[in-house]
């Protein structure tokens, strides 16, 4: 569904990624793991088309996508939670899943907020509070629900977990299993490698921008290196 | 720090140096202001000019400057019985030295007595700060609280403007029935409802939009002139025209749009300051065009949906020997202001319309956050130009009704200070605020107009307002931002009708397609 080939992102005269290989298959969870500046969310914007890849080419169903603009990417069925969430702080939580159908039929709408509703309880009873005022972890609810309401086919999530209580971290890698059961792909980057693996079909390690290791979510989560460096301790 | 009387918990320490060095900068500030400004003052003398000095008025405003800073700060820090000691003598000798004036006529701090008396008012208004802080022990707030109070008091206050809205608009339908003898009147309340159109008009690229447009004149140019010479070398009609002024304008709009794109902030405002001064300059230069400074005049005066307003005669078709009334000239204006409201009207309906539409809300989402918008797959460049391009469409509309109203256009009428006023408008009224334009633009505009007399006083007027309204409500007036879209409030299950009650048309109408970026 996703090719990554070879690529090459510069911030300036930094290179964040020295050519990545990935590919994310339809129906997967793939899971992205590495450490703080490895490039993780670098690739995601990649992906994204901000910043463009310098070298190498993504490919998103046959479709090159490396130099097309982030709107019409996102167009094609790819949501994105970025880090920080960046949800729209003045707006409330039903304008901003508003937003987040931009694209789509409105038709949907209804449907697509009850959806969104049932996988958030949460974002339900905060509906008219505005998005500033909610806390982290029901931003990045709303984050994720947002995303969701394009109608993705690829979804990507940028540290889903970040900043959330352990309940409520182990409740959004079950709604991310939920959304992947019913038909959407899943590209996840994360630092909670342990949760992120184990829901994870295959996953991948990166350092200093490149790929270092990728295997099964079951391979990588045994792999002592791995177990070294991102679960114990770490 | 351990302030052990405790009670009041604003009492602070006194620190006597800081306090007089910040009234000493606050000083030095106004006197690096006055001294040139104030202080010198051309004055013509038979043969040239000459300078008048008037270094006592630069002292005099030093002096209250200095005195007032102590007694804020005094008030600041909780001691308000000393802020009234120093207070209270000060508007005693004030009130004797304006009241009696033969012998303590020399205590005048001005030479003018509005200024003195103005003086006197604030002086007072700070005693009576003073002395109700001295008997209640007044709870503190936190910047933070302090906005949300204030934003619920301007949720509550356009709720009941809400309210009121229905009955402004019968009053603005039946004004020319009260004042139908009155021209002046009316034609005030032209004026004023050609602001609150303009102001609305902005309202879409800097309310909503987010982008501060400093040359939003230039379209209202664009708009006057596109009538104006239409008219007047092909004589076409007002309504013939009217559209087509408005799409000149937006045209404008969206050249000026492309290349300001990847601006923002303050760098968009001085270019788009930049625009209206060069469409201001154009129009002066092209001279065989525009008929430069001379303007254009002879500008016909609008007509009934192609029916005549003018004096009858005989054997024409005129708009009173049709409705078989008397022929008044006063109908003529009342006429021309049914013809603003209801393109004031117009541009209101529009845009709170277009708040509910996908575009609408991408623009409220642009000025929220431009990278998250794109991630969701908006298109800024032309979500902006839209943006850009309706704002000044109307601009253009109000601007043929401009040229039309006066019947002679010069670029004169078009410099910056009008951009500033319309400005001033949106922000005093609250950015995105509809009925808050309303109220900013009576206040500007309106009283200004009445008060006739007090004119020289209406910049000071309005400096003071604007630096009220930083210190106190930065975000404007009425400024409270009213979602689009809600659950029902009980919260039930979000079944198909339930979202969006409060706007049916919100998420659902096929034509909401077609208006998608
Ligand atoms: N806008 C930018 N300008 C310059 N350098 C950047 C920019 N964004 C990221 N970088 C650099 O690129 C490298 C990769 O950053 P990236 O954000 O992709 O890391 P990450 O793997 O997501 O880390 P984390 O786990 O901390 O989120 C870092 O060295 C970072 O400093
Ligand atoms: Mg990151």
């Amino acid at each position: 569904m996703l090719e990554i080939r070879g690529v090459h992102t510069f911030y300036g005269n930094i290179e964040a990624l020295k050519g990545v290989d990935l590919d994310v298959h339809e129906g997967e969870i793939v899971t992205l793991i590495g450490a703080n500046g490895a490039g993780k969310s670098t690739l995601l914007m990649t992906v994204c088309g901000s910043p463009q890849a310098q070298r190498g080419s993504v490919t998103y169903e046959d479709t090159e996508i490396t130099r097309m603009a982030t709107f019409d990417i996102v167009r094609l069925g790819i949501a994105q939670s970025p880090e920080g969430r960046r949800i729209f702080p003045g707006m409330t939580v039903l304008e901003n899943l508003q937003l987040g159908a931009i694209t789509t039929n409105p038709d949907f709408f209804e449907d697509d907020v009850a959806k969104v509703f049932d996988l958030f309880p949460r974002l339900k009873e905060r509906s008219n509070q505005r998005g500033g005022t909610l806390s982290g972890g029901e931003q990045q609810m709303l984050a994720i629900g947002r995303a969701l309401m394009s109608r993705p086919r690829l979804l990507l999530l940028d540290e889903p977990s970040l900043g959330l209580a352990p309940l409520i971290v182990k409740n959004v890698f079950r709604v991310i299993e939920k959304i992947n059961k019913e038909g959407i792909t899943v590209f996840l980057v994360e630092q909670n490698a342990y949760h992120a693996l184990r829901i994870a079909h295959r996953g991948y390690v990166m350092a200093n921008g490149k790929i270092l290791k990728s295997g099964t979510g079951k391979e990588l989560l045994a792999d002592p290196s791995v177990r070294a460096a991102y679960l114990e301790g770490g | 720090m351990a302030d052990i009387t405790g009670s009041v918990p604003e009492a602070r320490s006194l620190d006597i140096p800081s306090m007089l060095k910040e009234a000493g900068i606050t000083a030095l500030l106004v006197l690096a202001l006055t001294i040139v400004m104030v202080g010198f003052r051309t004055i013509d003398v038979p043969g040239g000019i000459s300078v008048n000095y008037r270094f006592e008025a630069v002292a005099v405003s030093v002096g209250i400057a200095f005195v007032g800073r102590l007694i804020l700060i005094l008030m600041r820090r909780g001691r308000s019985l000393p802020a009234m000691l120093v207070l209270g003598p000060l508007v005693l000798l004030q009130l004797l030295a304006l009241l009696v004036p033969d012998t303590f006529g020399i205590l005048q701090p001005y030479p003018d007595p509005v200024l003195n008396w103005l003086i006197v008012i604030v002086s007072v208004m700070l005693l009576a700060r003073a002395t109700w802080a001295n008997w209640h022990t007044s709870q503190e707030f936190t910047r933070e609280q302090l906005e949300k109070r204030q934003d619920e008091s301007a949720a509550k206050a356009q709720k009941i403007l809400g309210y009121l809205g229905p009955v402004l608009l019968i009053g603005a339908l039946a004004l020319p029935f009260f004042f139908s003898g009155d021209r002046q009147m009316i034609d005030i309340a032209i004026l004023v409802t050609t602001y609150i159109m303009l102001g609305w008009g902005l309202n879409i690229v800097v309310g909503l939009a987010g982008l501060l447009d400093l040359g939003y004149v230039a379209f209202y140019a664009v708009g006057a002139y596109s009538y104006a010479l239409l008219a007047t070398h092909f004589g076409l009609s007002f309504w013939v025209c009217l559209p087509f002024a408005g799409a000149m304008a937006a045209l404008a709009g969206v050249l000026l749009g492309f290349p300001v794109l990847r601006l923002r902030g303050d760098y968009l405002a001085i270019v788009t300051l930049g625009f209206g001064e060069m469409i201001r300059i154009i129009l002066l230069n092209w001279y065989q065009f525009t008929g430069g400074p001379d303007g254009i005049s002879g500008i016909p005066k609008p007509s009934f949906f192609g029916i005549p307003m003018e004096r009858p005669e005989e054997g024409v078709l005129s708009f009173h020997s049709l409705l078989g009334i008397e022929y008044e000239p006063v109908h003529k204006l009342i006429f021309l202001y049914y013809l603003i409201l209801a393109l004031a009207l117009l541009t209101n309906l529009f845009t709170v319309r277009i708040r509910k539409l996908p575009i609408g809300r991408a623009w409220e989402a642009l000025r929220e956050d431009e990278i998250a918008c794109r991630s969701l797959g908006v298109n800024p460049r032309n979500t902006k130009l839209t943006a850009f391009g309706i704002g000044a469409m109307f601009a253009g509309f109000a601007g043929s009704f401009f040229a039309t109203r006066q019947g002679f256009i010069s670029p004169e009428s078009f410099t910056f200070i009008e951009s500033a006023v319309i400005l001033a408008i949106v922000v005093l009224g609250g950015f995105g605020s509809q009925i808050g334009v309303v109220v900013a633009a009576i206040v500007m505009i309106g009283l200004p107009e009445i008060f006739r007399d007090l004119q020289e006083y209406r910049m000071l007027a309005f400096g003071g307002a604007m630096v009220l309204i930083m210190l106190w409500r930065p975000q404007g007036l009425l400024a409270h931002r009213e979602p689009t879209i809600r659950l029902h409030p009980k919260g039930g299950a979000p079944e198909p009708g339930e979202v969006g009650t409060d706007a049916p048309d919100a998420g659902g109408t096929p034509e909401t397609t077609a208006e998608r970026p």
